[in-house]
């Protein structure tokens, strides 16, 4: 209809010029305190619940619960060794979050952040070797845009399938992941192949000087620091920009958005660019950080992770961070549970399960709170009738 | 504000059916996990926080790739750990399901700093470069023992050492076994990827097969990953079809290739651990590894204080391999012919690899008259099939 700025029948626009007291009911700064609150004591208080049926669960198997948690608790915070490892297992996930939390603004449900993760990686390598020769600077440049385009090409033809096909995104998404991984098969056993890796196909290493090291005084790759940064555009995208509001508005009423003229195709498109980059960054920084080459060890489950990470982040680009860094620590001190209270593999998993669940069943206490706490009487924003 | 409602009933509409689906992934896949570990031999129990608390207790750290009672090359690992741990004065730590990632790494540093462990024997092919070789530089003192034979002198730290066994000797017994065993005169082969040490496995096996019935073909499917269960079932159940009468698996966890061969009434053979148990009837016998022999080599060195050999390889002679038991349906005879080919490899007068040969293309890969014996090196890059199996490298 028209071109990139903001469309005409700006509901933007409309809102601001409403009256402060109209849009946030009137409710005293207290209120607006707790509701800023509430997902904290909400998150942190399914958090316990989940401690608490996980260490029932540890109790039928002999062990005292508070010994376990202690442990865990030293494994993934209790010393800086912990704690970095934790940061550092915490660092792709976020970039591979962002690749659900981004669509799931527009209501896209995409779940195949492991293709572009696999793709950028590859990509990255690929660039990498054909600029081995330049300095270490240039290289990891290239890289950077590699692996991002690649990563972001992936999920916009999720999106652009989506928009002009009609095809359910959740689906190809996922099916195209698995395409990713098979070509990426393809390549490090066939064309790309360094043919002195015998038994463990993978591409040529792309030079130790190219590698990412770690970030000054840490022991954590710059993962960390294209997480936290990628999370943060992507809330100030989202939630402060006329683009973020478009796809939150696309989100919200299709019907609404198409009828205010937005370009909800091209917004589509886009936003999956953007959240296909963020997990292409992330097979990126495998390549460049960790491996030094393309190979099967990108398939390593950080896309699907992901997915879960957005969903207990409720898809708010900030709210990935504390739970990355929450998975990040359960991952680093999962080793614990097997190592020193021979526990299987599986009961990480029992523990990730039970949290996830009742962070879920949690999600229908929003709004119950306002009422007594915070808001000194103020209307709650729900309707009473429907939680009593 | 209405559109903010909606926006909001949209976003938990989404949240929810997103996260029962992935919610439904993660614990489907849990529970196949925990039934997985519990089926396995059961854990070893609380801490023995009983034994011999010697002057310097030595810690061993062991890390595995996959599930450590997965009946394949995890389990064959954790046997020799079970060993390690009874040796007086020696506590072991061991994690499962480490992916060859940062994973890894963190893995071993927290084993370092958490635990106090000086000997690690992270046991995955994957784990080594560059997973090992960072951790190696960082901790001179710690003693990294890997599995799969990569370590060069001059060119990997001193801390490292690397391990292999030449376990094409056991497939070319269980080949021999299986030749003799079948009717059709078909076997089926399913297999990871075209790699040289699965090509040597196969072709040995084929050769063992060959030098008994020389009738004997075997097909090979391969699956394209380490552990990939449902292709590994449709690939057996393939061959099967195709009238293979005695199936074997060179992946992570033969598993599920053994148990299908079962339930559809073929024989097979096995890979390295036993999976005796879960094919009672048809097991004939198996390639296995015999880790304990190596761990406890490696140990009694370290605890004395001797220096320990950097790169190890051995096969049969050498206690690094076995044969599983047979089962019940070989016959004497056929016990006969493949304790005749063993005991050549005891003697060292075996020779698998020698000319003539053709790969299955028709191209003469050894020479007559020229032989290559169990550690010439042009064994280490084998690219091809040897004349007897159906199936391609590309």
């Amino acid at each position: 209809m028209n071109e990139s700025s903001p469309a005409p029948p700006d509901p933007a626009g409309a809102t601001e010029r409403l009256p402060k007291a109209l849009i946030d009911g009137g409710r005293a700064p207290g209120a607006d305190l707790g509701r800023r609150l509430e997902p904290f004591l909400i998150s942190v208080g399914a958090l316990c619940v989940a401690l608490l049926i996980f260490g029932v669960f540890l109790a039928v198997d002999g062990l005292n619960p508070l010994d376990v948690y202690a442990e865990m608790f030293r494994g993934a915070f209790g010393t800086w060794f912990s704690f970095q490892n934790t940061l550092q297992r915490a660092a792709p996930l976020m970039l591979t979050a962002l690749c659900t939390a981004l669509p799931a603004q527009l209501g896209l449900v995409v779940i195949g952040g492991e293709g572009a993760l696999v793709v950028g990686g590859v990509a990255a390598a690929v660039a990498g070797l054909a600029m081995s020769h330049a300095s270490p600077y240039a290289v990891l440049t290239a890289m950077f845009f590699a692996g991002t385009f690649a990563g972001g090409l992936w999920i916009a033809a999720v999106g652009a399938l989506r928009a002009y096909r009609g095809v359910n995104e959740t689906i190809s998404s996922l099916l195209l992941a698995y395409i990713a991984i098979a070509l990426m098969n393809h390549l490090v056993e066939g064309p790309l192949r360094d043919p002195a890796s015998l038994n463990k196909p993978a591409t040529r290493h792309i030079g130790e000087l190219n590698m990412l090291g770690p970030m000054p005084g840490l022991d954590v790759h710059w993962g960390l620091f294209y997480g936290v940064i990628a999370c943060l555009c992507g809330w100030l995208l989202m939630k402060r920009t006329v683009f973020g509001f478009a796809a939150s508005m696309t989100g919200g009423n299709l019907r609404a958005a198409l009828l205010s003229g937005l370009r909800v195709k091209r917004l589509i498109v886009v936003t999956c660019f953007l959240a296909g980059a963020a997990a292409g960054l992330a097979g990126m920084v495998e390549v460049a950080a960790v491996h030094g080459r393309a190979n099967a060890s990108l398939v390593a489950g950080y896309g699907y992770t992901g997915i879960l990470v957005a969903f207990v982040a409720r898809q708010n680009p900030l709210g990935v961070l504390p739970v990355a860094l929450l998975l990040g620590g359960i991952g680093a001190s999962g080793g614990l549970l097997q190592r020193h209270f021979n526990l299987p593999d599986a009961s990480v998993n029992v523990l990730q399960g039970i949290l996830f669940m009742v962070i879920l069943a949690a999600e229908t206490l929003y709004g119950r709170f306002s009422a007594w706490s915070f808001g000194r009487k103020s209307a709650p924003s729900r309707p009473v009738g429907a939680a009593a | 504000m209405g559109m903010k409602d909606a926006r909001m009933h949209q976003t938990r509409r989404v949240f929810l059916s997103g996260v029962v689906l992935a919610l439904g992934a993660s614990t489907l896949s849990g529970c196949s996990k925990k039934s997985e570990a519990a089926a396995g031999p059961a854990a070893t129990g609380a801490d023995s926080a009983a034994a011999p608390a010697a002057a310097k207790t030595l810690t061993v750290g062991f890390i595995y790739v996959g599930s450590k009672s997965d009946y394949g090359y995890n389990q064959a690992h954790a046997e020799g750990a079970k060993f390690v741990a009874g040796i007086a004065g020696v506590k072991i730590r061991e994690e499962e399901n480490v992916p060859e990632t940062l994973d890894v790494q963190k893995t071993m540093e927290s084993m370092i700093n958490l635990d106090g462990a000086t000997v690690l024997f992270p046991t995955s092919f994957g784990y080594f470069d560059p997973h090992i070789l960072k951790l190696a530089e960082k901790y001179p003192k710690v003693t990294f023992l890997h599995c799969g034979g990569l370590y060069t002198e001059g060119k990997h730290p001193k801390n490292v050492g690397s391990y292999f066994g030449y376990i094409d000797e056991a497939e070319y017994v269980a080949g021999v076994v299986a030749g003799l065993t079948t009717k059709t005169n078909k076997l089926g082969f399913v297999a990871a990827k075209p790699i040289p040490q699965v090509l040597r496995n196969i072709n040995s096996y084929e050769l063992g097969a060959r030098s008994v019935n020389p009738k004997v073909v075997t097909t090979v499917i391969f699956t394209g990953d380490w552990s990939l269960p449902v292709k590994e079932a449709e690939a057996a159940n393939s061959l099967i079809d195709q009238g293979a009468d005695v199936l074997t698996a060179h992946v992570d966890s033969p598993k599920v290739v053994i148990e299908t061969a079962e339930h559809r009434g073929v024989f097979s053979t096995g890979y390295h651990a036993s999976q005796a148990a879960l094919a009672p009837k048809g097991y004939l016998t198996g390639a296995e590894w015999n880790w304990p022999t190596v761990y406890k080599a490696y140990i009694e060195k370290i605890q004395s204080g001797q220096p320990w050999e950097h790169l190890v390889r051995g096969g049969f002679k050498d206690g690094f391999i076995k044969m599983s038991p047979y089962g019940a349906a070989v016959s004497d005879a056929t016990k006969a012919k493949a304790d005749e080919a063993k005991a050549k490899f005891m003697d060292g007068s075996m020779v698998i690899y020698a000319g003539p040969l053709n790969d299955n293309a028709g191209k003469v890969v050894i020479a007559a008259g020229a032989q290559q014996a169990q550690r010439d090196i042009a064994l280490e890059s084998m690219s091809y099939l040897v004349e007897g199996v159906k199936g391609a490298v590309h």
